[in-house]
């Protein structure tokens, strides 16, 4: 009975290591003390680290990459929250039409969606600046808000709205005070991942960066045609850290929203 | 019930003198949902239709860059090596993720570990995880120096640039997909159903293979869907671990932007676009997928 039962927990578990190993190895990697790539390190140490922070390059890189997932979280909230308010409600061919248009970026392949952004803004005169980013970004971002806060609205009990109208409440009072108090985790939780989506993009950063707004991610492949050095492991462990504390907080909200 | 019907009633009742505000009532879902559509139209849908629309009025109405394609040894190649990968990819994220499923649905105990162990990968970036398996899979990597090691081989493998890579780092990549619709499909099955199988006789084997497979097929089916479709499209991966003549789809639509071969990009778009809605057309027909999808990717 004990080996029958041992032998898929083992398979299991191996398959476990999968996963995890390559998150492991990296954020050893990046505590290396060598010039060079190797594992298991030499000695530990904060060298990568301090080369990191030492580097206006990459500093220059991270703080566009936080701005403008920063201002992709507002404006992607804004939209998206506003949209899942009104989409439920609409004629139900205008409701199939808007929610295939919002939720495509999640199927179109990336390379499509890059290229086509591409095609278009280079005519706006869009390439190389940090607006360009976060006008493309928001689009892949805001599908992450729409279907969040969705959740959240499908589940209010809609006998609590009615109350509040009925006993004298104004549509604006209700909504303040009923509606998004309840919605607060759906919306949090999009504005989380709005984040993340920005802060990781690539393959549309590859495109439309230019010289002039070079985010982190687009900084990583830059250096990673050329060597694989440590730096990026730090950088890497960096972000692993960020995204793993940002996704805590939206598994914690989401464990409480309705729904 | 009345009561609700006596105030809609009433409602109507006051509302229809005023139709200013009952147009207004339905005009709000229209102005809400608005600026979202127009900023996506503008920014998204008009770009990459106008993009697609090359393919066909480049330099006249023509279809003659689709027609091209069937003759095209460069694109017939990389799209059956797209193919092939994501069919490869695809298998090898079920094996794998059906039994990681199991144990999630099965182990309560161990649940919150495996699911850290499978979200924490799933939120890190492509292009940090694709990093990862370079520095597992080179020449002086962990998996070569571990082999060396235990003198199970003499000299480093060579599996960093190979099909190899590209294939183990985007199981990697894509394993939540399969483990997340189908352990959402095993929640689903009444327990009950396994303990009357057992109590009836049934050996663990034959449970399983009767009651729970069967059950879970709307899992694996979206699972497969969501692995497939999104290995399709896959660039990074493959950019950085891949083999320098076995590219993708993804890399050969990059390749032809970077020459400003902006007709031949756009039908390589469009069939790459084409070919993932066709599977999941293919796919939402079955039954019960469109609702394991929509619980698994919540």
């Amino acid at each position: 009975m004990t080996t029958i039962r041992l032998l898929p927990a083992t398979v299991v578990g191996l398959i476990l290591l999968f996963l995890a190993l390559p998150i492991v190895v990296v954020t050893v990697v990046s505590f290396s003390s060598a010039t060079y790539l190797t594992f298991p390190p030499p000695a530990f140490g904060l060298r990568w680290y301090r080369a990191y922070f030492g580097s206006d390059d990459w500093l220059r890189s991270t703080w566009l990459s936080l701005w403008v997932a920063t201002a992709v979280v507002v404006l992607a909230t804004l939209l998206g929250t506003l949209a899942a308010l009104g989409i439920a409600r609409l004629p139900k061919t205008l409701r199939m039409v808007a929610s295939a248009l919002i939720l495509s970026p999640l199927i179109v392949p990336g390379i499509v969606v890059a290229i086509g952004i591409y095609y278009a803004f280079a005519r706006y005169g869009l390439v190389g600046s940090p607006l360009g980013l976060i006008l493309a970004h928001t689009c892949l971002a805001v599908p992450f808000v729409v279907t969040s806060v969705s959740a959240s609205l499908a589940g209010i009990d809609p006998r609590l709205e009615q109350a509040a109208l009925s006993l004298g409440a104004t549509p604006g009072g209700t909504f303040f005070q009923i509606t998004l108090p309840l919605i607060r985790p759906g919306i949090l939780v999009g504005a989380l991942f709005a984040f993340i989506t920005s802060f990781d993009e690539l393959i549309v950063a590859l495109f439309i960066s230019g010289t002039g707004a070079v985010t982190l991610p687009r900084r990583m492949w830059d250096d990673l045609l050329f060597q694989i050095e440590p730096t990026i492991a730090a950088v890497s462990t960096l972000t692993i850290v960020l995204t793993a504390a940002l996704m805590g907080c939206a598994h914690a909200l989401r464990r409480r929203a309705p729904g | 019930m009345s009561e609700a019907i006596d105030i809609r009633a009433a409602g109507l009742a006051v509302a229809r003198p005023l139709d200013v505000a009952l147009l207004w009532r339905r005009a709000v879902p229209l102005l809400l949902t608005a600026p979202l559509l127009l900023f996506m139209l503008l920014l998204y849908a008009v770009p990459v239709l106008s993009m697609l629309m090359r393919s066909v009025n480049d330099p006249v109405w023509t279809l003659s860059h689709y027609a091209s394609l069937t003759s095209d040894t460069v694109f017939l190649k990389v799209f059956l090596n797209t193919l092939y990968t994501s069919l490869i990819v695809t298998i090898g994220a079920l094996v794998l993720g059906y039994p990681v499923a199991l144990s999630l649905v099965r182990a309560p105990r161990w649940a919150p570990v495996i699911l850290v162990l499978i979200l924490l990968p799933f939120w890190t970036s492509v292009l940090v995880r694709s990093y990862a398996w370079m520095v597992l899979l080179g020449r002086h990597g962990l998996l070569n120096e571990a082999l060396l090691a235990t003198s199970m081989i003499d000299r480093p493998l060579r599996i960093l640039n190979t099909p190899l890579a590209t294939q183990i780092a985007m199981i990697h990549i894509l394993l939540p997909y399969m483990v997340l619709p189908i352990a959402n499909a095993l929640r689903q099955i009444d327990p009950s159903l396994a303990r009357a199988s057992s109590g009836l006789g049934a050996t663990p084997w034959a449970t399983f293979r009767q009651i729970t497979l069967p059950l879970s097929m709307p899992g694996v089916a979206a699972g497969v869907l969501l692995v497939f479709v999104l290995a399709l499209g896959f660039y990074i991966t493959p950019a950085m671990v891949g083999g320098p003549r076995e590219i993708t789809l993804s890399m050969l639509i990059a390749q032809q932007v970077d020459q400003l071969k902006w007709p031949y990009a756009a039908t390589l778009s469009a069939v790459l676009l084409a070919t993932a809605l066709a599977i999941i057309a293919a796919f939402y027909r079955l039954p019960g997928v469109g609702n394991a999808l929509r619980m698994g990717t919540r």
